[in-house]
């Protein structure tokens, strides 16, 4: 296991010094921070002042260099909108985003396991016409669309709910509600497809021919031998929440890593954007071996396969 | 009045309802089984013999399933009386069942012992260390060595025959008065099919267990039947005491089960060996080896696994020479190697007097022209979206001097003539077909590019006997007429006796006996061959008479 995680680990490492050289690159192909930074009607000189003391003037294979030497230092540079060290500003509106999206993709989990395996356990009844029909429409309906018809109904109509910002557990609600409802869809389709092949499968047969009790049946035989395939979608869509829900967040303007992460492109601010994608590029790697031992959690094959 | 049979099946009728309406699977079945005896229901596929046993169980589905009419009755009482947990108590504990195909009936994330714990814990009989040490004791009584050891390992490292034992010991781990078996030796090797067989008739005698065994092979139920019941298109056709019904059979359809087989001598009248003068040797194969390298991890070492070990053999035009084993015995390595499918690691192997490893792509295309293969499966070996022309005229595409495109029709008509198919049946797709004409098409296939040799590799092995039988004959007619050379690979020594004429006996890779058919049947050299020979199973009025079963 140890050298299954030191190999992953060094294909991620690759993966993610290319992906930097690429987001390095990319931003300054957006313009130059000096017009953003400084007064409309700064001179010309104060333009080349700013960008000198900033290093842009340099050429950017030596800007490259002193980015990766600062990296190799743990030194991410100086967030320019904010003054502060780039590290520092995304690791601190990050677990606002991980702590959304941890708590969306548990309850779209639990959810979509009961109501999916219900539903395959009684193909074609009404709870399972209800269920299809309800995910389907989840997982269709655009997440922005859904957030504003929520903000109209509850804050701004009923007053029960507060529109944006964070602090108390109100505050939660709506956010959790809106980045739930899409992997909820989705994971309830996946698994009522699973859950009716593997209540099919031969291993159920003779779990009745065991006389095994009906709920038996469908939450230990079948629920495991179907959970693979949810997992690999679900992980999927775990890493597009943790990446930041950038819609949501700015609807609700939720300070975690998707708004910082738009808020660093729209103010060229490169250090910040460097260290957001770092971040996100971290996380989901962690993300994938978590979901890779899962895998070999959940499936004996998988595990002596790689011995 | 006469006390109620212990199980008794009245006038069973089911039906299956798909869009093109409903399929009657059974009609009108009545049988009864007795404590320690053992009913055979005898049919080939879809003769609805499975059916019956899955409604004992309960384990048809409705819909599809539509249970017309019948009565089911345990120990005098109505099954159907019986509400919904009265029903899943006694499936288990009273009435149990084993399947065909043990890997896939076994749950693959859960270690055996779990699922043999599950059975004392679904009946309430023991739960958490003391089910565990039941399981274990079970293991033992079904023949698993070191159960202590093994009973948290998962079904996939357990061999076939292992898999077998262990679910049989799930089914008699309650000690039930009924073992229903459904084809429980059909995916096994004959050595070991007689070892299961023989484990269920020692089971029957310890516990007195009654068994309802449900098979295709005629030997298999010759070796255990007490009673027998004959099924052809959801009906009993014949019905009776084993011996009677073996050696006397009344009904045309048992008649024609009985002389389908291949090992009945004196039955079969018909020599089908090659009587065609055998010409000049075509293919040559020279000290033949295959490594497979197993496992290729990073940190891991990779080991090797010789399956095939310094194989020599020739094959003349008109001749067939069979290749028999058991699985994992390199036969069908010899076949992928052969045709280039997979590389070889050593030796050569001469096409008429090219050596087929060494030849480039332009003679490789040559060769495999002349060189055709049927394979076992004709459900997967064969595109379900093409037409049976599409599939038949496929070569024609490839080796576009064979045959030029307006004469393509004519002749596939023509070659679906000669493997006794009907003209306008090149214009449906395969699944409008039965097994035995989908393998007929195979070979249609085969000959469309007029081949020299086919390799056959198990390419009766998937279909009934009596049909079996029909593809055989149809293989040794087209080699008499077409002077056609076939490499026929099989697990079923039987079954090549009246077919090919030499055998190659394989084992672990190795030859260990190869001769001309006539002296193998007559004075087999080698022990492992007349293991094989004897592994076919002796009917049960012929075997030593150690096991008597209860009055009924």
């Amino acid at each position: 296991m140890f050298s299954f995680i030191l190999r992953r680990s060094v294909q991620s490492l690759i993966a993610v010094i290319g992906l930097l050289v690429l987001v390095f690159f990319l931003s300054r192909l957006t313009g130059d921070p000096a017009y953003l930074y400084l007064p409309l009607d700064s001179s010309e000189a104060q333009r080349q002042a700013f960008s000198e003391a900033n290093g842009f003037n340099d050429p950017i294979y030596v800007q490259f260099g002193r980015y990766l030497l600062g990296v190799a230092n743990l030194d991410f540079g100086t967030a320019l909108s904010r003054n502060r060290p780039a590290m520092d500003v995304a690791l601190q509106a990050f677990p606002q985003t991980l702590k959304l999206a941890v708590i969306a993709m548990s309850l779209a989990l639990a959810f979509a396991v009961i109501v999916g395996s219900l539903a395959a356990a009684k193909p074609d009844s009404l709870f399972d016409r209800i269920a299809s029909t309800a995910s389907l429409a989840g997982a269709s309906a655009p997440d922005f669309w859904v957030a504003i018809v929520a903000i109209l109904i509850f804050s701004v109509g009923l007053g029960i709910l507060p529109t944006s910002g964070t602090g108390t557990p109100l505050h939660w609600i709506m956010p959790v509600f809106v980045l739930t409802l899409r992997p909820f869809g989705l994971l309830v389709q996946v698994v009522r497809g699973t859950m009716i092949s593997a209540l099919a499968s031969p291993y159920v047969k003779t779990a009745r021919a065991k006389g095994v009790q009906r709920s038996q049946i469908i939450f230990r035989h079948a629920l495991r031998n179907s959970l693979l395939p949810v997992i690999t979608v679900a992980g999927d869509l775990a890493a597009s929440l943790v990446n930041g829900a950038v819609v949501v967040e700015s609807i609700f303007g939720w300070p975690g890593i998707g708004k910082l992460m738009i808020d660093a492109i729209v103010r060229r601010d490169f250090a910040l954007i460097q260290a957001t994608v770092l971040i996100t590029a971290i996380a989901i790697f962690v993300l994938n071996i978590l979901i890779d031992l899962l895998y070999a959690r959940l499936d004996p094959r998988i595990r002596f396969q790689s011995k | 009045m006469t006390a109620p049979h212990l199980l008794e099946v009245q006038d069973l009728t089911v039906d299956f309802l798909s869009l093109g309406g409903a399929f009657r699977a059974t009609n009108g079945v009545s049988f009864h089984v007795d404590a320690g005896e053992t009913l055979v229901i005898l049919g080939e596929s879809g003769s609805g013999k499975s059916v019956s046993a899955s409604a004992i169980m309960g384990l048809i589905d409705t819909p599809p399933g539509d249970i017309c009419s019948g009565t089911i009755t345990y120990r005098g009482k109505n099954l159907d009386d019986c509400g919904i947990e009265e029903r899943r108590d006694l499936n288990g504990k009273k009435i149990a069942m084993i399947f065909q195909d043990p890997l896939s009936h076994l749950n693959p994330v859960y270690p055996i012992g779990w699922q043999l714990a599950e059975v004392f814990s679904a009946h309430g009989v023991a739960a958490g260390a003391e089910a565990r040490a039941k399981a274990i004791e079970i293991l033992g009584r079904v023949g698993i060595p070191e159960p202590e050891k093994r009973i948290d390992q998962y079904p996939h490292q357990f061999s076939g025959g292992q898999r077998q034992r262990i679910m049989i010991g799930m089914a008699i781990a309650l000690r039930p008065e009924i073992l229903i078996a459904d084809e429980p030796t059909t995916a096994l090797d004959v050595s070991v099919q007689a070892q299961i067989l023989d484990l269920l008739k020692k089971l029957q005698a310890e516990d007195g267990l009654a068994i309802i065994m449900i098979t295709h092979d005629l030997e298999v139920a010759a070796s255990m039947a007490d009673r027998v019941i004959v099924m052809n298109s959801g009906r009993i056709v014949e019905e009776g005491q084993a011996r009677a019904v073996f050696e006397n059979p009344q009904h045309s359809y048992t008649r024609t089960l009985i002389n389908a087989l291949p090992h009945a001598d004196g039955v079969d009248g018909s020599d089908r060996r090659s009587t065609a003068v055998i010409g000049a040797p075509i293919l040559e194969v020279r000290n033949l080896d295959k490594y497979y390298g197993i496992s290729s991890g990073i940190f891991t070492k990779s080991t090797q696994l010789h399956a095939v070990k310094d194989l020599s053999f020739t094959v003349a035009k008109g001749e067939t020479i069979g290749i028999v084993g058991e699985s994992g015995s390199g036969k069908s390595t010899v076949a992928r190697v052969l045709l280039r499918l997979n590389d070889v690691s050593n030796g050569e192997a001469l096409f008429h007097g090219r050596d087929i490893f060494k030849m480039d792509a332009k003679e490789l295309l040559g060769f495999r022209r002349k060189v055709q293969m049927v394979f076992q499966d004709p459900y997967s070996s064969m595109n379900p979206r093409m037409t049976i022309f599409d599939i038949v005229s496929e070569p024609w595409r490839i080796h576009k001097d064979i045959l030029d495109k307006p004469r393509w029709r004519d002749r596939v008509v023509e070659l679906l003539g000669l493997v006794g198919l009907k003209p306008e049946h090149a214009d449906r797709y395969p699944h409008q077909f039965s097994g035995g004409q989908r393998q007929r098409i195979a070979i249609a296939r085969a000959l469309a590019c007029d081949p020299e040799l086919i390799v056959c590799d198990e390419a009766v092995s998937a279909l009934d006997v009596s049909v079996q039988v029909q593809v055989i004959d149809l293989l040794a007619q087209l080699r008499d007429r077409l002077g056609l050379a076939y490499i026929f690979i099989t697990h079923d020594l039987p079954i090549v006796r009246h077919f090919a004429d030499r055998i190659i006996v394989m084992k672990n890779g190795a030859i260990v006996e190869h001769a001309r058919t006539e002296e193998i049947f007559r004075n087999p050299q080698h022990a492992y061959t007349r293991q094989l020979m004897n592994a076919t199973p002796r009917p049960k009025w012929e075997a030593a008479p150690s096991i008597v079963p209860l009055p009924a």
